[in-house]
């Protein structure tokens, strides 16, 4: 993975103490909440329900062993024992001080981590596949040129006041691990006849009240100029998006607004500019950046065999592990989610566990995923069980990644002040309900995805089931969506019908999936069944 | 007038800034001020008539003039380029960068403060108007 | 009533006016009726208060302010799913006063 060199170093150390600074101007009084909130926000530090909330970036999903013990260290001395994997790959800690917050990011810059950006209108950490490197159907490692964008989308003078967030997202494969179109711009590497690689880009996505898919903006646009691009595309929506109408300011809004054709257009045009400005940097850069993404030294002459003759073994093997580019090798997934367990949380303990088995079974790496999980992505097989004997104990060994019970859940109204609802006892209880491995394996693939309001940090949008939590005269009550997707085949999630209450949703839930076991093909998943029968049959099954 | 910093050794326009429109009307002005959402392109052909430009910043998290001050100087305008408005110390280093070279906030903004800000960052990961040589031009310098 | 809450501006902890300062329990609020401006705008500019606002409360069973809000609740207490993190860990009953 990347080093940083003396530049990048220099950069998030003088962040940080820019950042003591503004922090110590604000609690003299010399700036006011609505000077200071920006800039704290471009430094990750909400102020959340119960207290600051800081949000740790984890660029493009990537970290090592070093860094996951530090985080391990932060949650013990600056937090409360634990911190939260987020569905844009990053780490939350929820009970921050603001006096202390300086310090915490100083200790975050020893082991080349930062919260640059990683809230407020700011270009966001890109979003990159988590088998990035390792997947056995990449055409190329994509995240050399997630770190060549990260560089330059960090502090971008012409960009620092925004109309609203701006995310981005990358893959290398058919298969859409990062939910491209969700994204406001979002590139597919491919490669064209003459065997050169090249950018399909996406633009205009994103979730929220307003869900909108990404459109293609361009087919190839060569690599090296990708900083031009960006740039155009960040200039037209800067100069041209509403400032009056906080819900109206995403680039999606515009690009609606102006219609693809038109906005298609002027990008073209800005970017015709902007590349007689020699913003690009040399393809020196890049191969320099790429070297330190050359593949870790695997061995070779390793046995393919993985023994499944202990039941939960092979179990965990079926659900968690996944193909891998090198003979002898295995991607390792690490569910975030038991069931009962609060989605994505994982206590310092846990992290400090995580990170031994990453040196001891994955060259030290680790990555984060969007679903709230982790990968250990470079395993050899004959080390599979023992990795799962490990993670079983620490109660890491839940068998679930993409079904019933691996369940996208964002903090809600127990930690979020934007919130409706609570998110995470639905999520449990979704979980206890379907809580058997039998029952699990029968439903296959399916994706739940619960967000506590219209904000939609929890992806409802995008789930094959979404369940959005409302605030209907002063209680929480939660409305039902079937058929969204956030890969290749993306979609909106539709709503079913009027919302329910707590135990209410739960049950309805139930119904639905009862009613895709009813109708359902072999081989079948509930989001394949529910686009050949359509909403009506669901809805009768939930409403009677 | 009472909160203006300049970094410039040039005098300072002397005349009132007029409005985009009534600039393009008239041929005597050489003073403009830029709404946020003006389209300053359209000062682009006639910017050899031009000594300041002012650019507007109605509350300070409205980016635009950012925009529009990388614009004109993409063009190659040498004049003045004036932040006016909400600008906050905080906002400084940013719009130098962009290429202004005088603020005339609401508020006055504290020098000391404003002269750390500026000199936070030693290295520049883009190419901006202000020219500052950017990280990777420096990694791949010829020795 | 109307009671006063918000976060202190070091710590970020959730606080509530007692009438003189600002308390970690909610237990303490005092109701501020006419006076809720005033006090919010004097203890933000001394920065003894950020964010603060005004929330609707009732007394509860006993007498002490109640948030109407269950957002509120949650935020005086802390959040449901983790009662060890709560001001009020060692209390089964805690969490049938915040739903």
């Amino acid at each position: 993975m990347y080093k940083y060199d003396n530049y990048d170093q220099a950069m998030v150390d003088a962040r940080v103490e820019e950042f003591r600074d503004q922090t110590r101007r604000r609690i003299e009084g010399h700036l006011t909440d609505d000077q200071f909130k920006p800039l704290r926000l471009k430094n990750g530090l909400y102020l959340q329900l119960h207290a600051y909330m800081l949000r740790v970036a984890i660029p493009y999903g990537t970290f090592n062993s070093v860094q996951m013990r530090k985080l391990a260290d932060i949650a013990r001395r600056y937090d409360r024992g634990y911190g939260h994997f987020t569905t844009r790959q990053n780490i939350q800690y929820n009970w921050i001080k603001l006096e202390e917050a300086p310090d915490l990011l100083a200790e975050l810059a020893t082991v080349e981590m930062h919260a640059i950006q990683t809230s407020g209108e700011s270009i966001r950490n890109v979003s990159a596949d988590q088998y990035a490197g390792a997947a056995a159907d990449e055409i190329c490692d994509s995240r050399p040129w997630a770190e060549v964008i990260r560089q330059m989308t960090t502090f971008m003078p012409e960009f620092s006041y925004l109309p609203r967030k701006f995310k981005i997202a990358l893959i290398a494969s058919q298969e859409d691990r990062a939910a491209l179109r969700w994204h406001d711009f979002a590139i597919r590497i491919v490669k064209n006849e003459a065997g050169e690689t090249g950018f399909e880009c996406y633009a205009g996505g994103g979730m929220g009240r307003t869900p909108i898919l990404a459109v293609k903006v361009a087919d190839f646009v060569p690599p090296t100029q990708i900083l031009s691009y960006l740039e155009a595309v960040l200039r037209v929506w800067n100069r041209n998006a509403r400032r009056d109408n906080i819900h109206k300011q995403r680039m999606k809004i515009l690009v609606h607004e102006l219609g693809e054709a038109e906005f298609i257009r002027q990008v073209e045009a800005e970017f015709a500019h902007i590349l007689t400005l020699d913003h690009d940097f040399p393809q020196a850069e890049f191969d320099r950046v790429a070297a330190y993404f050359a593949p870790p030294a695997w061995e070779t002459g390793l046995s393919d065999e993985i023994d499944r003759s202990d039941p939960d073994f092979a179990l965990w093997v079926d659900s968690q592990v996944v193909a891998h580019k090198a003979p002898g090798y295995a991607i390792a997934n690490i569910s975030l989610k038991p069931v009962g367990g609060i989605p994505g949380d994982i206590s310092a303990e846990q992290m400090d566990l995580v990170a031994d088995l990453a040196d001891k079974y994955s060259f030290g790496e680790i990555r984060a995923t969007h679903a709230q999980n982790l990968v250990l992505p470079h395993v050899r097989k004959s080390d599979l069980p023992a990795l799962w004997a490990e993670l079983n104990a620490a109660g890491l060994g839940e068998a679930n990644l993409d079904l019933v019970t691996d369940i996208i859940a964002c903090p809600g109204l127990d930690y979020c002040s934007l919130a409706n609802a609570r998110s995470i006892p639905v999520a449990q209880k979704i979980a206890e309900r379907f809580a058997d491995p039998a029952r699990q394996r029968d439903l296959g693939e399916l994706k739940i995805k619960i967000s506590g309001c219209i904000n939609a940090c929890g992806h409802h949008h995008a789930g094959h089931i979404g369940i959005l939590g409302v605030d209907r005269k002063g209680t929480e009550n939660y409305q039902l969506l079937l058929g969204g997707s956030g890969a290749e085949d993306a979609s909106h999630a539709k709503i079913v019908g009027p919302g329910f209450d707590e135990a209410g949703i739960v049950d309805a839930l139930e119904r639905a999936v009862e009613h895709y076991r009813t109708v359902r093909e072999p081989g079948e998943r509930f989001l394949d069944t529910y686009r050949r029968v359509g909403m009506d049959g669901f809805k009768e099954a939930i409403y009677g | 007038m009472g909160n203006l910093i300049r970094l410039r050794d040039d005098a300072a326009a002397d005349e009132p800034a007029v409005s985009l429109d009534s600039f393009l009307d008239q041929s005597n002005a050489s003073a403009v001020r830029i709404e946020a959402g003006d389209d300053v392109r359209q000062l682009l052909p006639v910017l050899d008539r031009v000594r300041l430009v002012e650019v507007d910043f109605p509350k300070f998290r409205d980016g635009r003039g950012f925009s529009t001050a990388s614009i004109l100087r993409e063009a190659g305008y040498k004049g003045e380029i004036r932040a006016t408005g909400d600008v906050l110390v905080d906002l400084v280093a940013f719009m130098r960068r962009c290429g202004f070279d005088a603020f005339e906030p609401d508020v006055a903004i504290d020098p000391a403060v404003m002269e750390s800000s500026l000199a936070r960052y030693a290295e520049v990961y883009q190419s901006a108007a202000d020219g500052r040589l950017p990280i990777w031009a420096k990694r791949h310098a010829q020795a | 009533m109307k009671i006063l809450t918000g976060n202190d501006l070091k710590t970020g902890a959730v606080v509530w006016w007692d009438g003189r300062e600002w308390s970690l329990h909610v237990e303490d609020a005092v109701d501020a009726g006419d006076d809720a401006d005033r006090i919010l705008a004097t203890e933000t500019a001394a920065c003894r208060v950020n964010g603060g606002y005004a929330i609707d409360a009732a007394p509860g069973p006993d007498g002490r302010a109640r948030p109407a809000h269950i957002k509120d609740r949650i935020r005086a207490l802390g959040p449901t799913v983790r009662p060890d993190l709560t001001l009020k860990p060692a209390d089964p009953e805690a969490g049938t006063w915040v739903i």
